[in-house]
């Protein structure tokens, strides 16, 4: 009944939640939807054949199955956006409830490494790690962590900033509550909710930045199935084989629409304020 | 913003700088690869093992990392940043060689997003929650999820393949060249910015000197284009500033598609040749300048705001 | 020369004013009190058409000179405001853009509704500046809203609403945020426009004591609906509602002086 309810309030949400579920199925199941056809097993004989009914999106230069590609491709962008999504929720938020609580030179220390990472632009630096560091996904998804953790410290510190002096605080802080006891149980949770929409609406960005050190070559690496990559590699074939670049933006264009809405259908239930 | 305020600013611009500088220093000296192997090899030379350990003694690699960083810095501060291994000339001159380039394609790609945000941001604004509104809010959403490299492929073809009516690759300095990069750029900045000026602009509407302007029985587009979309511009310059920033980091993408021949392209190419001394000195620039121009955006507001002005 | 006939004022299916009527002729001063929320300024907002957030006339009529501003088009209402209606308010100098001088600000509205040269213009806006007694006008035009104090603020919008000679005056608490001396000055100088140019005004008020000073006419509002309404000396001399008693009785004896 509550479902039923909770279904019927937020139709939107579920919707999205849904699609977004059947996406990340299809990336789990990728091996059982693509028929079992192997990602990486080049056929050269079949190279670069434009859409048919054997090969729904066409093959690449190597011939492989450019449908199966963009369907594995989701479980290479899938994991490694949320990867980076969760390190600089759990890093963001861990140095922001510090920095917030603690004040003094830890504040200081941390803010002062979280204001020069603003002040200059991140992805320059992340294309210079990413790309230093040789080129993986590992390191791509380390790149854009280290350049992108800021904003959740920030608003972590300035959240716990709002109740760190408020009563029920000092009172626990009176009566003898633990430090680490204080964090968890009042400071933690209190940033959580901001933090988490902040993360659902990240998805979608953190993946076209991914995707887009992958298409300079600073990502993925030959032959994983990777959509940013796929596009760099249809690239060079633009003239005689367009599908090779239209399916793998078109898969990045879906997935990242999808998950901007959740995000937003997310914000729009947690945070109502927003209009 | 007053002469203490800005004392303070450019001191905080030199000490992230020097930051920047030492984290991008310590990241290629802890990087795999060999720098003199890749000068050479740029070179087309296989030397012997006794060779490239003369060539490293030569060129200071052998001594510790922060005796390196503090020579490279002071030659720096005296604009000398460095050879390049692949290129075999100076990185200053390799930069400024492609600022000019990539300044242009941000400036058109800024010029030509605020000529779709506006209007579509004002028509929002001017019909809340109409019909128009969220037909527009929801056009911007998708544009805001397209990846820019994506867009960049589909124009290219689009108008290179298909119609080719522009070139596939645009590295001649014509106008031409210009047209298709620039449209990619603006395209994604377009829907973020459609959002700002919706939002900017709505809350100008909601300021005491529209109602007053009403009353007098100003004409309304007189108000609109006159009054309140100057003023909205005010918070929005910030924000320009910044994208102009990012904009000369974040070109690569596109330069790399259109062969432009920009910072952005250069820089992919040198983290790709591991030239050290290029990654570095492009780090630096993009990042100083990035930070000028923020700071000549917060100047602006000085003369732009009298209210600014009033507080000097 | 203003007829206001049983309107209802609604925001959103809301009514906010219930069945106001009031009438008034040319050179009368009418004020409007009563507690915030009463819906005193959103009255005057209507007679303007300038009802704020969806705010709508759903019952009634507004005559104004025998014709009736319910039926305007945009265009119509337009032309009207700061010609024959003028409104000034509480800090007119709010209702100034805050970037642009106080001449540029000016010349803009005169031009809207006259077709003279900017730099005509610019005399005309020295011209009014100096008759609400405004020195060095030159001055003023040159200034930004922030930088003047509030009662000159207040007078540069009294001058620019006077501009035209409207025929009706609307004025939203036109002294609330001034100091006492300052008070007398407008409203003084709001007392001779009507003797000079024959205006009427209807002044929004929470201040008894201004109302009662000003005034020809009372209007008491309480909760979107009129409480007492009448000539001053009536409503003064204690034909009024237990309500407007209490009003009386909270205005402050100032240095002995007592209006009321």
């Amino acid at each position: 009944m509550e479902v039923k309810n909770f279904v019927k309030k937020n139709k939107a949400f579920c919707l999205f939640a849904l699609l977004a579920l059947l996406i990340i199925l299809t990336a789990i199941f990728a091996p059982v939807v693509t028929g079992g056809v192997s990602p990486t097993d080049s056929v050269l004989k079949d190279a670069l054949q434009a859409p048919s009914a054997r090969h729904i999106f066409g093959t690449d230069k190597l011939g492989r199955d450019i449908f199966t590609r963009v369907i594995y491709g989701a479980r290479t962008s899938l994991t490694a956006s949320f990867a980076v999504v969760l390190i600089i929720f759990a890093l963001g938020t861990v140095l922001g409830v510090l920095a917030g609580y603690f004040g003094g030179w830890v504040d200081a220390v941390i803010m002062r490494i979280a204001d020069m990472m603003v002040s200059f632009p991140g992805m320059v630096f992340a294309m210079a790690i990413a790309g230093i560091l040789g080129a993986s996904v590992r390191n791509a998804v380390i790149a854009v962590s280290l350049v992108s953790w800021t904003k959740y410290a920030r608003l972590a510190r300035s959240l716990v900033l709002k109740i760190r002096n408020r009563d029920y605080v000092a009172a626990a802080v009176v009566t003898g509550s633990k430090t680490p006891y204080i964090l968890t149980k009042y400071m933690i949770p209190n940033v959580i909710p901001t933090l988490v929409i902040t993360a659902a609406t990240d998805i979608g960005g953190m993946m076209l930045e991914l995707a887009g050190l992958s298409f300079l070559g600073f990502g993925a690496k030959a032959p994983t199935p990777e959509w940013g990559l796929m596009l760099n590699e249809g690239r060079q074939f633009i003239q005689s084989a367009p599908w090779m670049m239209l399916y793998p933006g078109a898969a990045i264009f879906v997935v990242v629409v999808v998950f901007n809405l959740l995000g937003d259908a997310l914000r729009d239930i947690l945070d109502p304020r927003d209009e | 913003m007053t002469a203490k305020q800005l004392r303070k600013r450019l001191l905080q611009i030199i000490l992230v700088a020097l930051g920047i500088s030492f984290l991008t220093f310590l990241i290629t000296y802890l990087a795999p690869g060999d720098p003199v192997r890749t000068m050479y090899a740029a070179a087309g030379i296989m030397p012997s093992e006794d060779i490239i350990q003369e060539t490293r003694e030569a060129m200071g690699l052998n001594r510790p990392m922060l005796v390196q960083y503090f020579d490279w810095l002071r030659n720096c501060v005296k604009g000398d940043f460095g050879n390049s291994y692949a290129y075999n000339k100076p990185v200053a001159q390799l930069l400024l060689n492609r600022l000019w380039p990539t300044l242009k394609l941000s400036i058109l790609s800024m010029f030509l997003m605020l000529l779709v945000a506006v209007p579509i941001g004002m028509a929002q604004a001017t019909h809340k929650n109409s019909v128009v509104d969220y037909a527009l809010r929801g056009i911007t959403f998708f544009g805001v999820s397209m990846p820019n490299f994506w867009v960049g492929l589909l124009l290219m073809l689009f108008f290179c393949v298909r119609l080719q009516l522009l070139p596939v690759v645009s590295s001649g300095g014509d106008f031409k060249c210009l047209i298709l990069p620039s449209v990619t750029l603006a395209f994604a900045m377009s829907a973020k910015y459609t959002r700002q000026v919706r939002t900017a602009i709505l809350e100008e509407l909601s300021q005491d000197y529209v109602t007053g302007a009403r009353a007098r029985g100003v004409k309304e587009w007189k108000i609109l284009w006159l009054n309140v979309f100057p003023n909205s511009l005010l918070p929005l310059l910030t924000m320009l500033g910044l994208s102009l920033g990012s904009l000369l980091g974040g070109t690569a993408v596109v330069e790399v598609i259109f062969s432009y021949p920009g910072m952005g392209g250069l820089a992919v190419s040198a983290i790709n040749a591991y030239d050290y001394p290029l990654i570095q000195g492009y780090v630096l620039w993009i990042s100083l300048i990035y930070m000028l121009i923020n700071l000549a955006v917060d100047i602006s507001y000085n003369y732009v705001d009298p209210r600014m002005r009033e507080k000097r | 020369m203003l007829e206001i006939q049983n309107i209802t004022i609604c925001y959103k299916d809301r009514p906010t004013v219930k069945n106001f009527s009031m009438t008034l002729h040319r050179a009368e001063i009418a004020s409007l009190v009563g507690e915030s929320g009463s819906g005193k300024t959103t009255v005057i907002r209507a007679v303007l058409g300038l009802l704020a957030g969806g705010g709508k006339v759903t019952a009634g009529d507004i005559l104004f000179e025998g014709k009736s501003l319910l039926k305007n088009t945009p265009d119509q209402w337009r032309k009207l405001r700061g010609t024959d209606v003028s409104m000034i308010f509480q800090d007119s100098g709010a209702m100034l853009n805050p970037t642009r001088k106080i001449g540029d600000v000016f010349v803009e509205y005169i031009r809207t509704h006259e077709s003279i040269s900017k730099s005509d213009a610019w005399k005309r806006g020295i011209a009014m500046l100096e008759r609400m007694r405004l020195p060095s006008g030159d001055n003023i035009m040159h200034s930004y809203p922030f930088q003047l104090s509030g009662g000159m603020r207040q007078r540069v919008g009294i001058a620019m609403a006077m501009t035209f000679q409207p025929k009706l005056l609307l004025a939203d608490e036109p002294t609330s945020a001034l100091d006492v001396t300052t008070q007398a000055q407008i409203v003084r100088q709001m007392m001779e426009l009507r003797d000079e140019y024959g205006t009427g005004i209807i002044i929004v008020t929470h201040n008894l004591g201004v109302a009662a000073y000003m005034s020809d006419l009372i209007v008491v509002m309480k909760n979107g609906e009129i409480c007492d309404s009448g000539n001053r000396d009536d409503i003064l001399s204690g034909n009024h509602s237990g309500y407007t008693q209490k009003l009386l009785e909270a205005v402050p004896s100032l240095g002995g002086v007592r209006y009321v």
